[in-house]
């Protein structure tokens, strides 16, 4: 069994303590925004969680591009893994996105570039763990998955650069050149220090998963073809 | 003031999402290393038992 390392034991709280200065960043110290008012607050968490969310997906890319190179079981790992934590990601934004737009643009939705890129990227890549649950550990699923998570990321600059590729007129985000006070900027940064500690921590966690099934998986063929290698 | 139920409904949501997926991985994880733990101990008496053969 794995030993506690410094980190496992410090990560944990230090992931409780910033995302309760995250809350109180967001909901207490910075300013309230003139014209979209209180419900601009969703902004602190939305914005972290669609970071973390490209992050998760960029280390599907490499994780995926390395697995292919390499053929190592641990790229695969981190390709899997990461991909989850997108996906979960992911939805926090997909959630927070409409309730922060009904009572600012007045729908929950519209098929406007950012928000259907985004819908696009997350399917993607909810696709990609759907292969990932229904094919086998081994053979050909982690290639394809490879190829899959490599083809996906292409998807990941669309969104981010969707606000800048079509014209003001057709959307409803803003550009990203938006100006921001600098109580808001500190409490903008104070949580993405949480979200991107909350990112480590589950990554830590959702690798270690991983490992146990993969040593369970193991040891289940062991016992069925009764042989000790 | 009538719009704080967006913000109320948002952080909600993102806590329900979080304490879901991380209860759910640990209750995993748990249950895994329980399996593990009772694989290993099948396959140890496996080993300690003379083959039939």
């Amino acid at each position: 069994m794995k030993k506690n390392t410094l980190v496992d034991k410090v990560l944990p709280p230090l992931v409780c303590i910033s995302m309760l200065m995250a809350l109180a960043a967001a909901l207490l110290y910075a300013p309230t925004e003139k014209v979209m008012g209180d419900t601009q607050r969703i902004f602190y968490f939305h914005v972290p969680a669609a970071i973390s969310a490209f992050i998760c997906f960029f280390l599907v890319f490499i994780g995926s591009v390395q697995y292919l190179r390499t053929r190592y079981a641990h790229w695969d790992r981190l390709a899997l893994c990461a991909a989850e934590l997108g996906v979960l990601f992911g939805l926090i934004v997909l959630v927070t996105g409409p309730l922060w737009a009904k009572p600012i643009w007045g729908v929950y939705w519209r098929w406007e570039p950012r928000l259907t890129s985004m819908l696009i990227a997350f399917s993607i890549y909810v696709a990609y763990l759907m292969l990932r649950t229904q094919g086998a550990s081994g053979g050909q699923t982690p290639r394809i998955a490879a190829v899959l998570g490599i083809v996906a990321f292409i998807n990941v600059p669309l969104v981010h650069y969707s606000v800048d590729l079509w014209a003001a007129d057709q959307q409803l985000h803003p550009q990203r050149n938006v100006d921001l006070q600098p109580e808001m900027l500190y409490a903008l940064y104070v949580c993405f220090a949480a979200f991107f500690l909350l990112l480590a921590l589950l990554l830590r966690r959702r690798i270690e998963l991983a490992k146990i099934e993969e040593a369970v998986e193991k040891m289940r063929q062991r016992l069925a073809t009764g042989m000790d290698y | 003031m009538e719009k704080l139920q967006y913000l109320f409904s948002a952080y909600a949501l993102i806590w329900v999402i979080l304490f879901y997926y991380i209860s759910r991985l640990q209750r995993r994880t748990k249950s895994l290393q329980e399996e593990l733990k009772r694989l290993e101990k099948d396959l140890e008496e496996e080993s300690s038992t003379p083959s039939s053969q």
